[in-house]
């Protein structure tokens, strides 16, 4: 447990150490400032209710959907490629501490983006009346955040396959779009088992059907939750068979 | 301590190391010597717990290096070939997190003291980018000592030292190599010849040969050279030295000297500088050559790779005439 805080924590100072998480931060305030000045008019001037949910869709997507491969790229293809992997390989550590000391330091990163954001709807809840829909924006954050943490999973463990940064990034990429896109193709074949599973394959569909409406639903917690185990699950045997070559 | 039994690894078809079998007792700094691609680093990293062997054993204070491979880890203190280390990071920062995975207590005070012991305490506030190579190899030497570790594992550590950092890493092994087991890895042989207790001379992924290095080198040969210059009539000088009890032959050289071939038993210079004296030669020069570890190692190595060409030299002269 203690490991896994630590290798946490200096993976989250880590990301300081280089300009690409200033420019993931800058990028995405510089964005949600946008839409948010053309809320504060609007609350200003008409006292009309903005529905946070839609920034919140652009926070998910583009922004978070691409500084995730961008931020995980580098975790283990860059450990790998300089060698200090050697270290923490021989360093009394177990496989799987490093794997989710590696995705808990990255996810609290983003958990600390999107918490941040929070400030926004906080702000347009004291100028108008009757304010922001309180129970919904939670929900709508929690599935965000829920969404970012499969993502953060899936970005780890696909950097660990990599000794190339770029080609981690690319595989990410890919890898979170077809898992963004997977629901499309079953209006195709409507009502039949596949249907059934690519929508609920979907990395999507579990947040648009329910928490972006305001419900908290179990089925689409686990989805997330069972989502990031998977993905933690299979970084670790990636780097455990590095042992085997 | 480190114990190795029938170890074996194998990358595809190539075999790295082929069933090695060695031991090292505490309080032992073990040589480790070998030309590139002999299968030194793979040896260290199955001990460290970074490869599994092909198959064979290897315990470390009685513990299977896979097995246990976590308790392994925690009495090992491993410098690896390239010194990895995290280039972003500060000296002080580095050793700090990884005394952390090492459960080192007390870790402020520790780095602090290791960072004295390896002489980098006036760069502990520097990016480890800005490092140059051989303070690089001390802040990873630093790393291998954080957590006390009773089994040192070091692959090649004083390249890219200085003449004067060279010597102090080895005094520093050599300290430690007294309470703890010490394995290193190198192939500059005066080095081996000066810190180690025990040499084991791997080529191709077998040992060609293990002992002192002061035993190795009365293998090579039972006999002893001494050259001699006189200041002229050299081959006259050269008969007459023939004569002398315990000498084998004379060869005068090209280059004016003559070189005596004797039993090793005898010392034969105080009866060549008598008989040069009294005949009334003038003796310009007289030198016993000493048979080093790197003739050993040369014989060695092409015996054990006969049916290939003699190895090319080791591209690591600078580093011994620096040394």
């Amino acid at each position: 447990m203690r490991n896994i805080w630590t290798i946490a924590k200096k993976e989250y100072a880590g990301l300081f150490y280089s300009p690409i998480a200033y420019v993931v931060g800058v990028v995405v305030f510089l964005v949600m400032g946008i839409f948010f000045s053309y809320d504060l008019n609007a609350a200003i001037t008409y006292q009309y209710t903005p529905d946070f949910t839609y920034e919140l869709d652009i926070l998910i997507f583009p922004l978070i959907f691409l500084a995730i491969p961008i931020l995980t790229m580098k975790t283990f293809s860059e450990e790998n490629k300089s060698g200090t992997l050697e270290l923490l390989l021989t360093a009394p550590v177990k496989d799987h501490e490093l794997v989710i000391g590696k995705w808990l330091g990255t996810f609290l990163f983003f958990l600390s983006l999107i918490l941040l954001t929070w400030f926004y709807p906080l702000v347009l809840n004291f100028i108008i009346d009757p304010g922001i829909d309180q129970p919904k924006n939670l929900a709508n954050y929690l599935g965000v955040t829920l969404m970012a943490s499969s993502m953060t999973a899936i970005g780890i463990y696909i950097s660990s396959l990599f000794k190339n940064t770029i080609a981690a990034l690319m595989a990410s990429l890919g890898t979170l779009l077809v898992f963004w896109l997977i629901s499309a193709p079953a209006q195709f074949f409507p009502g039949t088992v596949a249907a059934d599973v690519f929508t609920n394959l979907s990395l999507t569909q579990h947040y648009y059907n329910s928490f972006r409406a305001g419900m908290i639903d179990l089925l689409d917690v686990s989805y997330y939750v069972s989502l990031t185990v998977l993905a933690l699950f299979l970084g670790t045997r990636s780097i455990e068979s590095k042992r085997w070559r | 301590m480190i114990s190795v039994q029938n170890l074996t690894k194998d990358y595809d078809t190539h075999r790295a190391i082929d069933h090695l079998n060695f031991t090292a007792e505490k309080g032992e700094v073990l040589g480790f010597l070998g030309p590139n691609g002999a299968g030194k680093t793979t040896t260290m990293r199955i001990l460290t717990g970074f490869m599994s062997p092909t198959s064979g054993t290897a315990t470390i204070d009685g513990l299977d290096v896979m097995e246990d491979s976590l308790k392994v880890r925690h009495k090992v203190g491993y410098l690896p070939e390239t010194v990895p280390l995290y280039e972003d990071m500060r000296v002080f920062d580095y050793l700090k997190f990884m005394g952390q995975l090492h459960k080192v207590q007390e870790i402020d005070e520790r780095v602090a003291e290791v960072l004295i012991q390896v002489g980098m305490d006036d760069r502990s506030q520097s990016l480890i980018k800005n490092l140059s190579k051989g303070m690089r190899q001390r802040v990873g030497l630093g790393q291998a000592l954080l957590h006390h570790p009773d089994v040192l594992i070091l692959d090649e550590p004083t390249i890219g030292l200085d003449p004067k950092q060279i010597k102090e890493v080895r005094n520093l092994i050599k300290s430690i190599g007294k309470e703890r087991t010490v394995m290193l890895s190198t192939h500059i042989l005066s080095e081996a010849q000066q810190i180690c207790d025990r040499v084991i001379i791997i080529n191709k992924g077998r040992i060609v040969a293990e002992d002192a290095p002061e035993n190795l080198q009365g293998r090579v040969s039972a006999l002893r050279v001494v050259y001699v210059r006189v200041s002229e009539k050299t081959d006259q000088a050269a008969t007459a030295l023939r004569e002398l009890p315990g000498v084998l032959s004379v060869k005068v050289l090209e280059t004016g000297r003559i070189e005596v071939e004797n039993v090793r038993e005898s010392d034969v210079r105080p009866g060549i500088a008598r008989k040069l004296v009294e005949s009334g030669y003038d003796l310009l020069e007289l030198t016993p050559e000493s048979v080093n570890l790197e003739d050993i190692f040369l014989k060695l190595t092409r015996e054990a790779s006969s049916e290939n060409p003699p190895l090319e030299p080791e591209p690591n002269d600078s580093q011994e005439s620096e040394a």
